[in-house]
């Protein structure tokens, strides 16, 4: 049977639910073998084998943290010519997208980015224009590379051997052009990453400057937080958690918008939420348009209330 | 100092886009313009003319006839000067085939930057820039919110999801930056003016030596293979909150779904 490369990544040092996403998508294509490009293999190997990998084939030089993307990509690629794989998947990061970009050059493969599904004859969906139109497309020549979005799929267990072996890869001076000089890391906020997360409760204008009533609510669901342009260019909350064409796209199974008007910029991250529910106090708000339910109302008023009644509940 | 900026002519993303019967993108249907988050690339180059003697700034891009417009834009915030590469073999280009041809392209304007946009809002896949410096063996310092110019390396703050990351890279390099690196200035009545009389050289693939047969929508590596429009979404239910009824409405659609 044929491999299939499977580009995993840690989420604050653990196998997150995007690699395992990868990992069963894989196993319609072939046996996954699972690239690592960083430490922590031997931790993670058994997640991965529990998921179908049947290699963990991990990669550590200093130079993949040292310089911008191209030596993870070099990397990749060395590995695949080891493994000539059937496919190579690959998590919808900007990173991930890069490292894509990057492999579909060196390998003169065909590229398609940010699939929703990948199917066992290796076509795939993709969700364009604001979620307005399905397109389904192949990769016609080369090794097909293929860069898939969070939540794409549930993962599947299936058991595998997820043996772990080391690969020694050799950087070009070429790819040692964009130094990384220093690197700052975030704080962690305990809540779950926004593009991976089934829940997310974000806020808008509506907010007017406290989110306190959203993040409230994300934590009694569980979920992520996120916010949309307005409330990013007001300096109410981090660009990080902006959702959006200009920053993140989220597909979770419920999105809850509040105070969020639903500009077509805010509706092309949140188009393919599998449920919507909207709090706004404007009843002509265009996001109504999109919503499972609406809520006309006072968020401040209706968001408590719903966290009250989830506690209520819990208790 | 020359900066190439990138740019890219796309449907206008708040009116209806839709799919020709080829599959392909149908660009006539719609009006187009200058892609927003290129505009940010643009604002960047000025900024470093604005700062510095003799910088020279060029807009080139990559399109059919009407792309024009997206030259135009660029010259009236302030370029210098515009390069249209137009050729009807390019229809239906794949990701590669555009980056080949934007690659030869940026070897013969021979810049000593390359400023792109973080994507381009139609296609959206991000991933032009990186595959323009694989194919040129430039370093890339993309998705920068900051970008700043020092003598000969070129410096950007890129913001990735678990930490802030400083990148550098001597010249020629390519950049990209992000709509957080600063709002884009609107051409002034003088600088409407001005664009009239700034040069735009037209380039076929003739000129860049790129054989037709490598590119457009047969020689592409990818096929679509089925459009589908998105049924209209099914009126969800809306209510006006009136004495917790909201809030109850929330929690009922809550349950239903077993979010809680």
């Amino acid at each position: 049977m044929s491999e299939v490369l499977v580009v995993a990544e840690l989420t604050e040092g653990k196998i997150g639910k995007p690699a395992l996403e990868l990992l069963t998508l894989a196993r319609r294509l072939g046996e996954p073998v699972v690239v690592l490009l960083r430490e922590g293999a031997d931790m993670a190997a058994e997640t991965l084998g529990q998921y179908g990998a049947s290699r963990v084939v991990s990669v550590v030089d200093p130079a993949l943290n040292d310089y911008l993307v191209a030596p993870k990509a070099e990397a990749v690629a060395q590995v695949a010519a080891a493994v000539s794989p059937a496919a190579i998947l690959i998590s919808s990061t900007p990173e991930g997208k890069e490292i894509a970009g990057r492999l579909a050059v060196k390998l003169g493969s065909g590229l398609i980015t940010d699939a929703t599904d990948v199917r066992q004859d290796g076509s795939t969906l993709q969700s364009v224009f604001a979620g307005n139109w399905m397109v389904q497309a192949s990769v016609t020549s080369g090794v097909p590379v293929i860069t898939v979005k969070p939540n794409a799929v549930a993962p599947e267990p299936a058991s595998a051997a997820g043996t772990v072996e080391q690969a020694a890869v050799t950087i070009s001076d070429r790819a040692r052009s964009a130094r990384i000089v220093k690197s700052e890391p975030k704080q962690a906020t305990g809540r779950p990453e926004l593009t991976e997360a089934a829940i997310v409760v974000a806020g808008g204008r509506g907010m007017g400057g406290d989110f306190g009533p959203v993040e409230a609510l994300a934590d009694a669901l569980g979920a992520a937080v996120g916010a949309s342009r307005a409330a990013v260019d007001s300096g109410w909350y981090p660009h990080a958690y902006q959702i959006g064409q200009t920053g993140k796209t989220v597909s979770p199974q419920l999105y809850i918008a509040a105070g969020i008007s639903g500009a077509i910029q805010h509706r092309a991250g949140m188009q393919t939420s599998k449920a919507i529910v909207a709090v706004n106090k404007d009843p002509e708000a265009p996001i109504f348009a999109l919503a499972d339910l609406g809520i006309v109302g006072d968020l401040r008023t209706v968001l408590p209330a719903v966290t009250a009644e989830i506690a209520r509940r819990k208790a | 100092m020359k900066i190439l900026v990138l740019v890219k002519y796309v449907p206008d993303a708040t009116s209806e886009r839709k799919f020709a019967a080829d599959g392909t993108l149908d660009r006539a249907s719609s009006d187009g313009l200058l892609s927003e988050l290129d505009e940010y690339a643009v604002e960047q180059a000025l900024q470093i003319a604005d700062e510095r003697d003799d910088v020279e700034v060029v807009a080139l891009t990559l399109g059919p006839e009407a792309a024009a417009d997206a030259i135009k834009r660029a010259l009236q915030m302030g370029a210098s000067a515009g390069i249209h590469i137009s050729d009807d073999a390019m229809h239906g280009s794949d990701a590669g085939a555009s980056s080949t041809v934007l690659s030869a392209a940026v070897a013969k304007a021979d810049p000593d930057l390359v400023i792109c946009g973080m994507a381009s809002t139609d296609g959206a896949m991000g991933v032009i820039p990186v595959m323009i410096a694989e194919r040129l063996g430039w370093p890339a310092a993309t998705l920068g919110a900051t970008l700043s110019l020092d003598s000969n390396t070129v410096s950007i703050r890129r913001d990735a999801d678990t930490a802030s990351l400083t990148i550098e890279a001597e010249l020629p390099a390519l950049v990209s930056v992000t709509d957080q690196s600063g709002e884009a200035r609107y051409p002034s009545m003088k600088g409407i003016l001005a664009a009239k009389k700034k040069p735009v050289e037209t380039w076929t693939l003739a000129d860049l030596h790129v054989d037709p047969g490598t590119v457009g929508l047969d020689a592409a590596l990818t096929q679509v293979q089925q459009t589908t429009p998105r049924p209209p979404k099914e009126a969800g239910k809306v209510i006006t909150d009136e004495g917790g009824s909201g809030a109850a409405a929330v929690t009922d659609f809550l349950v239903a779904g077993k979010y809680i």
